[in-house]
């Protein structure tokens, strides 16, 4: 391709990285390194209905020509990354001193909130991540070897959990494991236990997220390596078989390295989406159990308060450690384009 | 619960007065822009200022008005020209500075507006109140007579009746709560911390001051009360509440003045369950007398950044939606209304009972809301029983004074 026509062909999308990428990307990073101006309060009296009482207020006036001045606020550096709420630098050094072996120090890490969101959104990114792939290419291999005639129907049906709206689609399975849902109600009755309930169990809330995280995504793994599998070399395969391969064998040699680049693809994507992990935990109403980076910045930003350059503070670490994540896998990119 | 009929009947109020019954009211030209949250007597108040003839009114109500009212208004001209709010979310309207004071729009326009509805703070007017809410005691009349026992006063009768009520098998997990982590969560807590006497920040200062005794007594009665609550409490707000309540598997709990009327008509629930459901008193809790309660109003405010025609315009359109016109047969037991000519129902009783107990209200101070956060983020842990109440309290003041310090609050 000319230069001229590469350029005009990927201007647009171009700009619009600019714009809904670069520039909040800038946003955020600037947000993070500023707080609120220092607020005088000032003792007032407050009336209402309920009487009058004395209440403290915010002077307005003090602190107008300051905020004129900055509206950003005032430059703060990285406290807001070092802050309790984030990367709490003091606290994990007191819990390091104070820790009785590594089981205690690691229980006063998780009583961190960033720790305690890493957590979960780590373990949910590398099960749900590899489960996604594996299920997603078993399900294309069956669809591709069905009858042509209902072939349709089924990449409809495999592709359902993929076209219901993330929220509807969890809020459904919330029902279903609800103490007097389908799937509950059931699972009260196998283990004979009356009180036995996932949303009041840590462990039971973690596994069904991330049940959730395999159902929704495993579609999108799934018409992927669909589309991969109608290039595979028919010739290749046939001679395979002449040569006496079975169909395992056939998948495990020729199939398989002929979808590798698409793992890599679907790993890349997968890996960005699950470690935002964002809706399940807000459909299951399960904040109590398992939170994420990205419930963080909504927590922050949702109160009567909001928490403006604590919400930037996690969003750059939420960028950061998608940077981290992604490395490996693009510099294995890299080096497979090199080697071409 | 929503209840449709409630629906159907203020939309076709809205539409009546929309068309036939066009007010004047005194202003025949502006813009009035109104964000607010969702339920029956908002819309009943954003009807009531639409009818204002020759204005220009519209009104977006969503339970999502506190994500989108600060920058709705932050604009030049704001984009809404009244945010209708309760005392604990006015206070992000001021810290902000997108409201204005409305002495002299009162002083011109409002002389018949009582006195003790108009918030003032600093001797300043920053809003308008209209109706009153507190969380009372909503009971299953027949289930108390089953164990022969009085509907509670206090938070340890209600104990002793939930123990009675499982031991005789009426219901296993007698006790409702919206204990939703988060929001609802931190609610219940202030409520408790309240009823034992506790005051959140030191005097004159915005330095947190929970980790105390009485703090612990609020965190070990909510443990005590969700031992007979549904095991998933911690995911219910009040909406499941009342389902549980409807469904007959809860016969006492905590809950808004405003969603009584829901619990007792006939709707979504057996007879023998909307028939017993009665509503009662806040409690105390500890040897107290004030109300393990909060008093909430909800008020309208006039935005800092609007023309001043538009001000006035939204000023005499929202003190028509809280006129003595918007009441009906309809309207009447939406709320607790602050309206000449209000006459209260029987769902109304746990508000004013909270009232005459001389309730507390909701604290109307600049960092109280960030205080709410954190605990609704750090009181789960406890009640699952991962950390001590004491773990709990110090972790609930760190995650605050972290806050603070980014607000500016402290340094």
């Amino acid at each position: 391709m000319k230069h001229k026509t590469f350029f005009w062909f990927v201007l647009p999308s171009a700009l619009a990285m600019l714009l809904f990428i670069f520039l909040p990307m800038v946003s955020i990073v600037v947000q993070s390194l500023h707080v609120s101006h220092e607020q005088v309060i000032i003792e007032v009296e407050n009336c209402g209905p309920f009487g009058c009482r004395q209440s403290t207020t915010v002077d307005q006036e003090a602190t107008e020509s300051l905020r004129d001045a900055k509206p950003l606020g005032q430059f703060a550096g990285l406290t807001t990354y070092m802050d309790r709420g984030h990367l709490a630098v003091n606290e994990v050094g007191d819990a390091w001193n104070a820790a009785r072996g590594w089981r205690d120090f690691g229980g006063r890490m998780l009583n961190l909130p960033f720790y305690k969101a890493m957590a979960f959104t780590l373990t949910f990114t590398f099960v749900v991540t590899p489960l996604v792939i594996i299920l997603g290419f078993l399900i294309a291999v069956a669809v591709n070897s069905a009858t042509k005639l209902i072939r349709g129907q089924l990449i409809f049906v495999s592709l359902l959990p993929m076209m219901i709206t993330p929220l509807v689609g969890a809020l459904i399975l919330f029902w279903m494991v609800d103490a007097r849902g389908i799937v509950g109600a059931f699972l009260q009755d196998i283990s004979g236990d009356p009180n036995l309930s996932i949303k009041a169990s840590t462990p039971l809330m973690w596994i069904m997220l991330m049940v959730y995280g395999v159902w929704h995504s495993a579609p999108f793994a799934f018409i992927v390596y669909y589309a991969g599998l109608q290039t595979v070399n028919t010739e290749t395969l046939e001679s395979a078989m002449i040569d006496g391969a079975s169909r395992a064998q056939r998948i495990r040699y020729v199939v398989l390295p002929h979808l590798l680049p698409l793992t890599t693809f679907i790993a890349l994507m997968q890996l960005m989406d699950n470690f935002r992990v964002f809706e399940p935990i807000i459909s299951f109403s399960a904040s109590a159990h398992a939170t994420s980076l990205s419930w963080a910045i909504f927590n922050d930003l949702g109160g009567e308060t909001r928490q403006l350059s604590s919400a930037a503070a996690t969003s750059v670490l939420t960028v950061i450690g998608v940077i981290i994540l992604l490395t490996p896998v693009l510099i294995r990119t890299w080096r497979d384009f090199g080697r071409k | 619960m929503y209840s449709w009929k409630n629906f159907a009947a203020t939309t076709a109020f809205a539409v009546l007065s929309g068309t036939t019954a066009m007010a004047s009211c005194g202003v025949d030209a502006g813009r009035v822009s109104i964000v607010g949250n969702e339920f029956p007597a908002i819309k009943t108040v954003a009807a009531g200022a639409a009818s204002c003839a020759g204005l220009d009114v519209s009104s977006n109500l969503t339970a999502d008005h506190q994500k989108i009212n600060v920058a709705g208004m932050s604009g030049d001209p704001a984009e809404y020209t009244s945010a209708i709010i309760a005392n604990s979310s006015v206070v992000a309207l001021i810290n902000e500075d997108v409201v204005r004071p409305l002495d002299d729009l009162v002083a011109a326009h409002g002389a018949d507006i009582p006195k003790n509805q108009l918030i003032t703070i600093d001797g300043k007017i920053y809003a308008v109140a209209f109706m009153a809410n507190a969380q009372t005691l909503a009971y299953r009349a027949d289930a108390l007579e089953k164990i022969g026992m009085e509907p509670p006063a206090t938070y340890e009768d209600m104990l002793a009746a939930a123990e009675k009520m499982r031991e005789m098998g009426i219901a296993e997990n007698p006790i409702g709560g919206a204990y939703k982590a988060g929001w609802n969560l931190a609610e219940e807590f202030v409520n408790m911390y309240i009823g034992h006497g506790g005051e959140f920040f030191k005097p004159g200062s915005a330095e947190v001051a929970i980790n105390n005794g009485q703090g612990k007594a609020a965190l070990e009665m909510m443990k005590a009360l969700t031992a007979y609550m549904n095991p998933d409490y911690l995911t219910h707000d009040s909406n499941a509440t009342n389902a549980e309540m409807e469904a007959g598997n809860v016969m006492m709990m905590n809950m808004w003045g405003s969603r009584m009327g829901n619990l007792m008509d006939d709707e979504g629930a057996e007879p023998e369950v909307y028939e017993n459901i009665k509503v009662g008193a806040p409690m105390t809790v500890g040897g107290g007398s004030i109300p393990a309660s909060t008093l909430w109003w909800d008020g309208w405010t006039v935005a800092k950044n609007v023309s001043d025609e538009d001000a006035t315009a939204t000023f005499l359109a929202m003190k028509n939606g809280v006129s003595p016109s918007i009441l009906t047969d309809e309207t009447m037991t939406q709320a607790v209304w602050m309206i000449d000519g209000y006459t209260p129902g029987p769902v109304n009783d746990g508000v004013f009972a909270a009232i005459n107990m001389s309730a507390q209200p909701y604290p109307m101070l600049p960092f109280m809301g960030l205080l709410h956060t954190a605990l609704g983020d750090n009181i789960g842990d406890f009640l699952q029983g991962k950390e001590s109440a004491e773990q709990a309290l110090t972790d609930i003041e760190a995650a605050y004074s972290s806050a603070a310090k980014e607000k500016g609050f402290l340094q």
